[in-house]
């Protein structure tokens, strides 16, 4: 049986960092501070410290420090020191919009960056819209790029299931590729499986089947017969997290994977971590960032080897990488703007070309989404892996342009 | 499960404090209630006492005083707030008359739910009313036309309110407050009303000895019946009041996780007591809000502490410190 | 639709069924012989799992795991039987039920300070990988050990309660304690020893899901809902009922899966609603307070 090694010792690290963390959190909190340095600009970072996203939340709070640290290390911003102020949203809504109204209202920040899960984003996005404040939001949605929910101080820096669909498929599908869907019946289930359908009926590959499963399912065993009797060449599994895991995990146990490939649209560096090499070894999946791509990316390289500086030699995680350049374009707009006022940052943020961690960069004019890279990895064998966080191999590394997007016009907005 | 506290105006002569308290029951709660949001760390979470505390309050009415202990009540608190949010969204109504029709749902909801329920009795009417409460959750998760499935409600944002020719900021923490305040207050006023009806001393007769009120030619079913329906209403009450807080509903809403968070408030304040559910509520969301900016693992604190209430101090904060009074 | 793969859906079922019994037994068994619902049964579930895992990666063997961790887990649920619920006895029947609550906080909390947030891989023992050819379709080897294995503990948990002394006096505390203990039987050892029994069979559980499911700290508020679900339709505290509950529930989710897979959790839910109104007792229950 093959099993994480260093289990007991991370987590005795994982307690030390939390530990210094806590610290860090309780010193930015402190109301005296804050008082004292009137002309501080405060960012606020809600992410999900507790909940099944605890380690992504904890990189995306080292990341997001790390942009911080950066700017201030080089005299802020117009002379202002930069703070972050890290709050827990537990991966629930209500608590989330509570979080950030805090924020605004005691706290005073002037923008928000954070979040995680379609969800969450949705609700902090609503009380940052009603009020004003700028948000740049780390999570995939499709929801949010649409008319209804859009705002104009909100900034999409995640991709979003359309393009990591798109980038997957491409790389994936053929002419005649017979492909079978296992989808989590929700919004975000949805919205992966339009994105495939979309690209498989541009390659010309064959739907053969879709199956909905509930959300949050723990096991996947009766669904398994049908999607063998489907005999596609390509299973694509559109579900998130905990529910991939499983997913994966028990499409590997009934075999499906020696008749067919497992595609996912996106595939977590933390959930491989967590469920070892063998359940995803081969597994297809998309990606915002991989440490992988220092080879080729020099911003990247930067990137990994400040944070490597920082956190004992470790890369950072692909989630982790949101709360980078989410903060980093933040605050590259509020340089430019010269200082936080809301409506100079937004169009400092709506004209910005950045390349802080994976190439170029731009935030799109009608819905704010950020035009960037899609990764597409594949997941290694262990005999292939030089160590353990040699996780992936990099299959393509599709440049980010509009024609990835859902045109302005298709998510309604005057063109 | 917990002595009979403040319902009964206790038998004590001058000066005996839960007369005292007993009486001036709803202008102390009032007067507390308006300095809430100076003495606490942010007005979010000040509001937040304002909804969970009438959650509580209107759980603690079935919990405390008729002695039900229901998992479900996640449904009423939710479904309230659904409601009240998709009168707004989908019938375009104001936010008013969308409060009422949300708190009405929810007592129609309570009515069905009640109905089915109080036919069981000990652990399986827990069993029911989380069962039930259960497939509102999924129903909502499903209906994703109406309710906005797992990314929840959203685009009801109140901005201004009018109130008798007045308008009124509601994105203004302060007065948001208070106007949710008068909500507050007019509900505690209810149920303070109710509890010294002939109808709060029928109900602790049912906790107390279900066979004995019976004996007493009391319609125990129908008792109960409109016990549950009055606290859905409450609940509902506290639903509606978190959708205009908030301006989303979240799916977590009609989770039994929200069902359990409310009888561990009602416990760790005092169940069957008055104050103690409204105690309860401030004190859980104070510790959480302070323990959770420094620790990630505030919920083995919160775990712990709710240990400590059931084995030692099962009458709560309120009930424990009363008895504590009235001993000495 | 071939009348293959209606075969295979039903084995599927019968063989979830298997699971969903072995993840309900633990808190049927409680709630029968001492009355307590137990609702820190999902974390308890979710420690058998990292136990298995702590005990495996030390002895490098599964099979270590699956004896020592249920050991290990059940002792440790003596310990909460004795310094925590036992107290509580005389009170109201809900303050068990509230203590089990905050425990399953404090359970899974520890198991992240301990183990970390997100999960740990436990991959199926080599002796058990791969799929076997069952005529209308493949199956994993290991599910068909855990069906078996389930079987086993079955027959065995029926003859020891139906036919062993031990068994008598458990059912017979169960049914009446106070002439129990006028008999001069020592009732508090006894149901000590059930809770062991009840938490080791609940840790069992969460190893044998250990390789089919992932193990975080939040694999157990399914395992409960699950196990509520299984419980309250065969009557709680009935084990036969447990059986046939599991079962059915197993082949209807199964059944679901040909036309409307997405129903899957409406229909255990609803199933449960459904006997809950007209049998509020479940199917093989005892009925209660009247």
């Amino acid at each position: 049986m093959t099993m994480r090694k260093d289990l007991f010792r991370s987590g005795v690290s994982r307690r030390t960092m939390l530990g210094g963390m806590a610290a860090g959190v309780g010193l930015l909190a402190a109301p005296a501070l804050v008082r004292a340095q009137a002309e501080t600009i405060r960012i606020g970072f809600p992410v999900p410290l507790t909940g099944p996203f605890g380690a992504e939340a904890k990189d995306q709070v080292k990341c997001a420090e790390l942009a911080v640290q950066q700017v201030n290390a080089k005299g802020g911003i117009a002379g202002r020191k930069v703070e972050l102020l890290v709050r827990d949203d537990k991966l629930n809504a209500g608590e989330a919009a509570t979080r950030t109204l805090e924020l605004i209202e005691k706290d005073k920040v002037h923008a928000i960056v954070g979040s995680l899960s379609s969800a969450v984003q949705l609700a902090v996005n609503e009380v940052t819209r009603a009020r004003g404040v700028i948000y740049v939001s780390i999570s995939q949605s499709d929801t949010i790029n649409e008319v209804k929910d859009f705002s104009r101080y909100t900034f999409h820096e995640a991709l979003n299931p359309h393009m990591t669909t798109a980038a997957v498929a491409e790389k994936t599908f053929k002419k005649g590729s017979k492909v079978a869907y296992l989808v989590a019946d929700y919004a975000y289930g949805h919205e992966m499986l339009r994105g495939f359908k979309r690209a498989a009926a541009a390659i010309g590959a064959e739907t053969v089947g879709e199956i909905l499963h509930p959300i949050g399912a723990s096991d996947y065993s009766t669904l398994m017969p049908r999607i063998r009797s489907m005999k596609p060449d390509i299973l694509c599994i559109c579900n998130f997290g905990r529910d991939q895991a499983n997913a994966i995990k028990q499409a590997t146990e009934f075999g499906l994977k020696q008749s067919m490939r497992i595609v996912v649209p996106v595939i977590l560096y933390n959930q491989r971590l967590a469920l070892g090499p063998d359940a995803f070894e081969g597994v297809v999946g998309g990606a915002n960032y991989y440490w992988g791509l220092e080879k080729t990316v020099p911003s990247a390289k930067a990137f990994n080897d400040a944070y490597k500086a920082t956190h004992g030699g470790a890369y950072p995680s692909d989630y982790g990488a949101y709360g980078y350049t989410g903060v980093a374009s933040l605050l590259l707009a509020m340089a430019q703007a010269g200082g936080s006022d809301t409506d100079k940052v937004v169009a400092a943020l709506e004209n910005l070309k950045y390349d802080v961690a994976k190439g170029p960069q731009f935030y799109r004019k009608c819905d704010h989404q950020s035009v960037q890279s899609v990764l597409v990895l594949e997941s290694k064998k262990k005999a292939d892996m030089a160590n353990d966080q040699d996780l992936f191999a990099i299959i393509a590394d599709v440049p980010g342009s509009e024609t990835m997007l859902r045109s302005c016009g298709e998510l309604g907005f005057p063109t | 499960m917990t002595s009979p506290s403040l319902a009964v105006p206790a038998q004590g002569g001058k000066g005996d404090l839960r007369t005292t308290l007993s009486a001036w029951r709803v202008p102390l709660s009032v007067l507390a209630l308006c300095v809430l949001p100076w003495v606490l760390p942010s007005q979010a979470l000040a509001v937040n006492v304002l909804i969970y505390g009438l959650f509580a309050v209107g759980y603690n009415l079935l919990f405390g005083y008729t002695g039900l202990l229901s998992f479900g009540h996640a449904a009423f608190f939710g479904g309230g707030a659904y409601l009240t949010g998709m009168v707004m969204v989908h019938l375009g109504l104001g936010w008013f008359p969308a409060m009422v029709l949300g708190v009405l749902g929810s007592g129609v909801l309570a009515a069905v739910m009640g109905s089915l329920s109080i036919r069981t009795r000990g652990i399986y009417f827990s069993m029911v009313t989380l069962a039930l409460s259960q497939l509102v959750y999924y129903v909502a998760l499903q209906a994703t036309a109406w309710t906005g499935g797992e990314n929840g409600l959203r685009g009801f944002t109140v901005s201004k309110i009018n109130v008798l020719g007045l308008t009124i900021d509601f994105l203004d923490p302060v007065k948001k407050y208070y106007v949710l305040m008068v909500f507050t207050a007019l509900a505690l006023w209810f149920v303070s009303r109710l509890l010294n009806s002939p109808f709060g001393a029928v109900i602790e007769a049912i906790r107390e000895n279900e066979t004995r009120a019976r004996a007493c030619g009391y319609d125990v079913e129908r008792t109960k019946l409109i016990a549950f329906i009055v606290s859905g209403l409450i609940c509902g009450l506290a639903g509606a009041m978190s959708a205009m807080h908030l301006a989303i509903v979240p799916l977590d809403s009609l989770h039994y996780h929200t069902s359990g968070l409310v009888v561990m408030m009602t416990m760790l304040g005092g169940a069957g007591s008055f104050f103690g559910p409204f105690v309860g509520a401030l004190v859980f969301l104070l510790i959480e809000d302070v323990a959770s900016t420094w620790t990630s693992h505030w919920q083995l604190i919160a775990g712990l502490i709710f240990i400590f209430f059931v084995l030692f101090l099962p009458k709560g904060l309120w009930g424990t410190f009363l008895a504590w009074r009235t001993q000495r | 639709m071939d009348l293959e793969l209606i075969l295979m859906q039903l084995f599927s079922g019968v063989a979830l069924g298997a699971i969903l019994i072995m993840v309900a037994l633990g808190l049927t068994i409680i709630f029968g012989m001492l009355g307590i619902v137990n609702f820190a049964h999902g974390a308890l579930f979710m420690v058998g799992a990292y136990a298995g895992l702590y005990i495996a990666e030390r002895t490098g063997s599964f099979w270590w795991a699956l004896v020592l961790a249920p050991l290990l887990v059940g002792v440790f649920g003596m310990l909460i039987e004795r310094f925590l619920i036992r107290p509580l006895y005389k009170r109201s029947i809900d303050d068990p039920l509230l203590l089990t609550f905050g425990l399953g906080y404090v359970l899974v909390e520890a198991v992240r300070i301990i183990f970390g947030t997100d999960g740990v891989p436990f991959s199926t023992p080599s002796a058990l990988t791969g799929v076997v050819d069952l005529g209308v379709g493949y199956f994993p080897i290991y599910r068909l050990f855990v069906v078996g294995l389930v079987a086993v503990i079955l027959i065995a948990l029926w003859l020891g309660l139906e036919k062993t002394k031990f068994g008598l006096i458990v059912r017979a505390g169960a049914r009446d304690p106070l002439i129990m203990r006028v008999l001069g039987v020592d009732i508090s050892r006894l149901w000590l020893a059930v809770f062991g029994l009840g938490v080791a069979l609940t840790a069992l559980g969460g190893v044998l899901a250990a390789p089919m499911r992932n193990v975080n700290p939040e694999m157990g508020a399914l395992v409960l809902a699950e196990a509520f679900v299984v419980t309250v339709i065969g009557g709680m505290g009935s084990l036969l009922g447990a059986v046939v509950a599991g079962l059915g529930i197993g082949i209807a989710v199964s059944m679901t899966a040909l036309f409307a897979p997405e129903m899957a959790t409406i229909v255990m839910f609803g199933l449960m609603a459904l006997v809950l109104l007209v049998r509020p007792q479940g199917l093989f229950g005892r009925p209660v307070g009247a």
